[in-house]
């Protein structure tokens, strides 16, 4: 693959109710923050690729609501399109497009506000109408299912998923742009009362409001323009089947995107030859088993921004770990390890990590 | 950027659908609260002038997209403004708010008010001694009792 470069960052700082700003606000918000970081203006940007979901926004064409928001409207318009799900998915989007050849900048910017809708029903109808929404599913009890299967599988429970929680939760409490920024023991996590056995409700991340957009750009014009690019020297994204159709206990999707991503950037053995992982973990057993699949042991080296379990806004958070990891990368991050080289970045979307994406970024 | 916008929180406006479930909860932001709290407390409309070409956004937004610039210059438009498309409603729409059902027939129209750039959108009110046609001039019709939402305009009629 050509070497493609995130040039610029912004995010906005994630919260439980934002309710003085529109998404449009926050997403303008976002696309000034990674203009200004990249130090570019809007005239710089062949193309926008945004991502959000109708359902949570409460409309259709979604994007629609956020196009003079992130410049889409600019002088005679911009080609903008759109990605329905993660904003890491709509990261590869934007990649594809530079690496067609047709463009040299793209801004990929990603929004929700989940103080806005009941996430609770807006999850009830990712399932199937017919068959099993009026049994009332939801995102939360879709994971306790998988967590229960996965505890099994391991023979593991709550205390393994308690030291996730109280390393994550310590890390967030030192990020400005955590939505949670209170620490927790692990006394208070197997205190954490049951919301849907076997997860408490510390197992679960926040909802937040957020938006958050990068700026990928060619090499030419990142060599050219920018003094601390991150370079993308891998990627993989995969679906896996329905939930009813596959081991709960197991991610196949995740280690097939992994794999990719590790065969592009020429990994073999990821535990030594990755310095940092940025996750989205929606559920602190999330974070084992993703970690399984990548086959990552260096649990210490994982969220060091507080992960999801610190701020989550669904459609923004694998873009947002894209972000933390990039600022590892730059030397600028919150809780800024020594010697970050070589960064992965996840983004999942869906029920129990319907699908994955795995990035491979370098300095 | 530095928001112009003297609102304070507590000038916040919350709409509600009363018996009616809503599963969303819309933010209508600060440009919005503003609009909405000049239309319940002074019958006035109010727009936001872009710096760069000028424009007057009615609803007022953040920000102008073709300039990709932010807003804060508040600009005083209409009441009066001038019909620039219609039509007559013949079947019945249940409003998203209420859950009540709007009579027929009833006009939907896009206004210009004087001084915004941008079609104001609402209802016109069907008078058969009065058949409307583009280009006529229409002011507003205000409700007694305003909430802060866009029912607090009853309709637009011939002016």
């Amino acid at each position: 693959m050509e070497p493609v470069a995130i040039i610029g960052v912004g995010q906005t700082a994630f919260g439980p109710n934002r309710k003085d700003r529109t998404y449009a606000d926050l997403v303008y918000e976002a696309t000034t923050a990674a203009l200004t970081d990249a130090g570019l203006s809007i005239a710089h940007i062949d193309n926008i690729v945004t991502a959000s979901n109708d359902f949570f926004d409460g409309r259709t064409i979604s994007s629609m609501a956020v196009g003079d928001a992130c410049g889409a409207a600019f002088g005679e318009g911009k080609s903008i399109s759109t990605v329905e799900g993660d904003g890491a998915f709509a990261a590869l989007y934007g990649l594809s497009r530079i690496l067609s050849g047709s463009y040299e900048t793209t801004l990929v910017v990603a929004h929700s506000k989940s103080s806005e809708g009941d996430l609770r029903l807006l999850t009830n109808v990712f399932f199937d109408p017919l068959t099993e929404r009026s049994l009332g599913l939801d995102w939360i009890s879709a994971a306790a299912l998988q967590a229960r299967v996965f505890f099994k599988e391991k023979n593991i429970g709550n205390i393994e998923c308690g030291n996730v929680i109280v390393k994550n939760r310590a890390y967030g409490a030192k990020n400005p742009k955590a939505h949670i920024k209170k620490p927790l023991t692990i006394d208070e996590a197997l205190r954490s009362p049951l919301v849907a056995a076997p997860l408490k409700e510390t197992d679960i991340c926040p909802s937040s409001d957020g938006a958050a957009a990068i700026i990928l750009a060619s090499e030419s014009f990142a060599k050219k323009k920018s003094e601390r690019p991150v370079w993308i020297r891998g990627m993989g994204l995969s679906a896996d089947a329905p939930l009813g159709e596959r081991n709960l206990a197991e991610s196949k999707a995740l280690r097939l995107a992994a794999g990719r991503a590790y065969q592009m950037a020429g990994i073999d053995n990821p535990s030594a030859q990755i310095d940092l992982v940025e996750l989205s973990e929606q559920f602190s057993y999330q974070e084992l088993l993703w970690l399984d699949e990548l086959n990552y042991r260096n649990s210490s080296r994982v969220n060091l921004s507080g992960g999801c379990l610190s701020a989550h806004a669904w459609i923004v958070s694998g873009l947002a770990r894209m972000i933390e990891a990039s600022l590892q990368l730059r030397g600028q991050a919150a809780n800024q390890a020594s010697s970050v080289r070589r960064a992965l970045a996840h983004g999942q979307y869906g029920l129990c990590g319907q699908s994955h994406s795995v990035w491979i970024l370098e300095s | 950027m530095v928001q112009k916008n003297r609102l304070k929180r507590s000038d916040f406006i919350f709409v509600e659908s009363g018996e009616a479930f809503q599963p969303f909860e819309y933010s209508v932001g600060m440009e919005g609260s503003r609009f909405f709290t000049e239309l319940r407390d002074r019958k006035k409309f109010f727009g936001l002038r872009c710096p760069s070409c000028r424009k007057v956004y009615v609803p007022p937004r953040k920000v102008c997209g073709p300039c990709f610039k932010t807003m804060d210059e508040w600009v005083e438009v209409g009441p009066m403004g001038t019909l620039s498309a219609f039509t007559i409603l013949r079947f019945p729409f249940i409003d998203p708010e209420t859950g009540e059902k709007k009579p027929v027939p009833y006009g939907y129209a896009f206004i210009l008010l004087d001084g915004a750039s941008t079609q104001f959108q609402h209802f016109l009110k069907v008078d058969p001694d009065w058949p409307p046609t583009i280009g006529i001039r229409v002011k507003p019709v205000f409700e007694e009792n305003r909430q802060g939402k866009l029912s607090d305009i009853r309709h637009f009629e011939a002016a």
